[in-house]
């Protein structure tokens, strides 16, 4: 098993004829099972095409009705991503991974406002995030495939390339994964750390997790105080942007200290008080996951 | 994005926020004009820059005829205004606000910011106005009050009358302040504001409401659809490198320190900082290439790098995940080769083809130091900076002591000033402090 997607995941993707779309998809559908599981794509001016073989419908609705598809990915440009988000969650998908970096923040607050209204079921991850992969099975997202080994590891991240470093150094030692998830970087996104981290824990197929966050806000708070109280599997984490200074945005629309919160150090002290081993040295993310498995 | 005060109060004005009169002015003549169109016996004189407790470091002077009007003006004008916001080399101020002087009854405080965990836009609201508002979130939070505005309703009339009362206006403004907080509220929704402050929001003695300053940031990535807001960009208030570097699509900001870092992420970016600290050094910079590392973005990223005079070498790390990095690799060698690199130059590449990477790299004959790993990078280029401070102060074999200052190797770049610590936007950092008192 894994979470949030696996190989009889069917996916849709928004934005399928978009320079980055095609060169993601094509990817994507090259990894693992990608050929079965990528079944539709959407662009309401070219219904009826297909990209590659992939079956392009005029909407999301359409394309799921027609393939049995439960997931979305989006790379729709900022514009018109919140709605595109929109229309996967009207069109009761199951998860919609929102790669799009940019989005106005007041997109963001209004279509989280309605999902939250309307009590939708879909599940959001990103925007702005590189996706979730499950090795072997599926990648749905920006991340290089080769670098990923299955396994048991669950890995859940605010930024891309740090994601993918944790990953190498894993592979490196030997240490599969199971799923390594890509929340983003935006202040208001989907899927928080914590949720994130409650999927693993109920994963039959994940024995540990690493937990990577970054400046800015206070959800690797909550996330340890709920690894506190509820977590059956171990958990280490590395904060980036202990050097960071305050009132300067590090280029995720999230990472900034203000005030004298959100800061690298807060963060860890939190983490290691919740029973999280951390390390303050990223070229140690792998090796400390593996001081924990036994 | 940041914009000036009388920008500020302009874009308010046409939501409906009442503010005092004014107008900006550039020279010391315009200054004593504007006094005198707006008339009356008692002016503020209000330095504009982007950084916030102006007042306490001398950039704000009440003028009592147009004479000290233009004394005041002259003094503020030009001046470099330290504040704890602008760090210790301050800001150069080149524009005034003339406003007429108002007849305070009472100072309050109001602002708007995004709040994470509620995902809605935060009003919030304290009798406590003035100076220091930092203060009264940590030491007494229950005078600040706050709403989570539902974002497809506005702000209500209720929630609006109930913030008023809560900060003690009394009964005949409540209305007009209400309508001032829902005025404030529409400009942010509007305009993709980001954060909205009003230090003070002051009750005249005549009972009205009038909002005495105005701070408002925007959202960049809201930006593409408000030209007129773009338009109010004020590059001197800027950082001239962080302006140099978002032409080339590049994310930079200065630091301090003597090691240059370039790298793909901002995540993995902050991460290569940690790691040069940990082992001694310190960054002088953050900048990440984004996910495109061409040789044109590489050659700019060092040009920028580099024109900070403090940086006596540089760590690229670059995981090259969809990029493959042969290619990043060639882009370094033409950039470095391009920029006539002159300092130590660390490589890490991870990724797609990183041994024939590396192989251009060596046979590049330039003298870059690869690394392996982050730990290595980052270990190699502190000690590379060592190795060029130790050369400089070793004793020569012939000792001759002299007392002359170190020659500096690009005498051309300006000194930067430093990092501008501090420039916390206070709302936001009022959220977060009473936010961790309430648990």
């Amino acid at each position: 098993m894994s979470i949030l997607i696996n190989r009889s995941s069917r996916v849709i993707t928004q934005g399928i004829t978009g320079n980055t779309g095609q060169f993601h998809t094509r990817a994507s559908r090259d990894y693992a099972n990608g050929r079965e599981c990528y079944v539709a794509g959407v662009n309401p001016k070219r219904a009826g095409e297909n990209f590659e073989g992939i079956p392009i419908f005029g909407s999301v609705r359409e394309a799921k009705d027609r393939t049995g598809a439960g997931v979305s990915v989006i790379y729709v440009p900022p514009a018109g991503a919140a709605a595109a988000i929109w229309e996967a969650v009207a069109a009761d998908l199951e998860l919609v991974i929102c790669i799009t970096e940019g989005i106005p923040v007041r997109d963001m607050i209004a279509v989280r406002d309605r999902m939250k209204k309307e009590n939708r079921r879909t599940l959001l991850l990103g925007p702005n995030c590189p996706g979730a992969i499950t090795p072997g099975e599926l990648k749905i997202g920006i991340m290089p495939g080769h670098i990923h080994r299955k396994g048991r590891i669950g890995v859940v991240s605010r930024s891309g390339t740090l994601t993918y470093e944790a990953v190498a150094q894993l592979t490196e030692l030997g240490i599969g994964q199971s799923t390594a998830v890509g929340i983003g970087g935006d202040p208001v996104n989907g899927l928080k750390h914590v949720d994130v981290l409650k999927l693993f824990n109920d994963d039959p197929d994940t024995d540990a997790v690493v937990m990577i966050g970054e400046i800015g806000g206070t959800d690797e708070e909550t996330a340890a105080h709920w690894v506190k109280e509820h977590m059956k599997k171990p958990v280490v984490g590395f904060i980036a942007g202990v050097t960071a200074p305050p009132g300067k945005r590090m280029g995720h629309a999230g990472a900034i200290i203000s005030g004298g919160k959100g800061t690298a150090q807060e963060k860890l002290a939190v983490m290691e008080a919740c029973g999280i081993r951390v390390t303050r040295n990223p070229a140690d993310m792998g090796r400390t996951l593996q001081s924990v498995l036994r | 994005m940041k914009i000036h005060e009388y920008q500020g109060k302009e874009l308010l004005r046409n939501f409906g926020v009442v503010t005092p009169r004014g107008s900006a002015c550039f020279t010391v003549d315009e200054a004593v004009a504007a006094a005198r169109k707006l008339g009356g016996s008692v002016w503020v004189v209000k330095a504009q820059i982007h950084a916030g407790g102006r007042g306490k470091g001398g950039g704000v002077k009440v003028a009592r005829s147009l004479d000290e009007v233009r004394q005041k003006a002259r003094q503020i004008l030009g001046m470099q205004l330290v504040t704890h916001q602008t760090g210790p080399a301050g800001q150069k101020v080149r524009r005034l606000l003339i406003e007429e002087g108002a007849d305070i009854a009472k100072e309050l405080y109001v602002a708007m910011v995004v709040d994470r965990q509620t995902q809605r836009v935060c009003l919030m609201a304290s009798s406590e106005g003035g100076m220091d508002i930092e203060q009264v979130a940590a030491t007494h939070p229950e005078k600040i009050l706050k709403v989570f505005i539902d974002p497809a309703a506005g702000l209500a009339d209720a929630d609006a009358e109930i913030v008023a009362r809560g900060i003690g206006v009394p009964k005949p403004s409540v209305r007009e302040a209400a309508q001032l907080l829902q005025a404030l509220y529409r400009c942010f929704d509007a305009t993709d504001a980001s954060l909205a402050e009003i230090n003070p929001l002051i009750l005249t003695r005549d009972g009205r409401v009038v909002a005495l300053d105005a701070k408002l940031n925007f959202d960049d990535n809201g930006l593409f659809r408000h030209p007129e807001i773009v338009a109010l960009r004020d590059l001197d208030e800027e950082d001239p490198l962080e302006i140099e570097a978002s032409k080339h699509e590049l994310s930079y900001i200065s630091l301090d320190g003597n090691i240059g870092c370039m790298v793909n992420g901002a995540g993995l970016a902050m991460a290569t900082m940690d790691t040069i600290k940990l082992y001694g050094g310190e960054p002088a910079n953050f900048l990440d290439v984004g996910g495109g590392a061409t040789a044109e973005k590489v050659t700019a990223a060092f040009k920028i790098m580099l024109s900070n005079p403090k940086v006596k070498a540089i760590l690229v790390n670059i995981f090259g995940g969809i990029m493959k990095c042969d290619t990043i690799a060639s882009g370094i060698v033409a950039a470095a080769r391009e920029v006539q690199l002159s300092v130590p130059l660390v490589v890490r590449m991870k990724g797609t083809n990183e041994d024939i990477g590396r192989k251009i790299l060596a046979d590049s004959g330039l003298p870059i130091i690869s690394a392996d790993n982050m730990a290595q990078a980052g270990q190699k280029a502190v000690a590379a900076v060592r190795a060029l401070t130790a050369k400089k102060t070793a004793p020569k074999l012939k000792p001759k002591p002299r007392s002359k200052p170190k020659p500096k190797v690009r005498p051309k770049a300006k000194a930067k000033p430093k990092a501008k610590a501090g420039r916390v936007p206070k709302a936001r950092a009022m959220a977060r402090r009473s936010k961790g008192k309430k648990k």
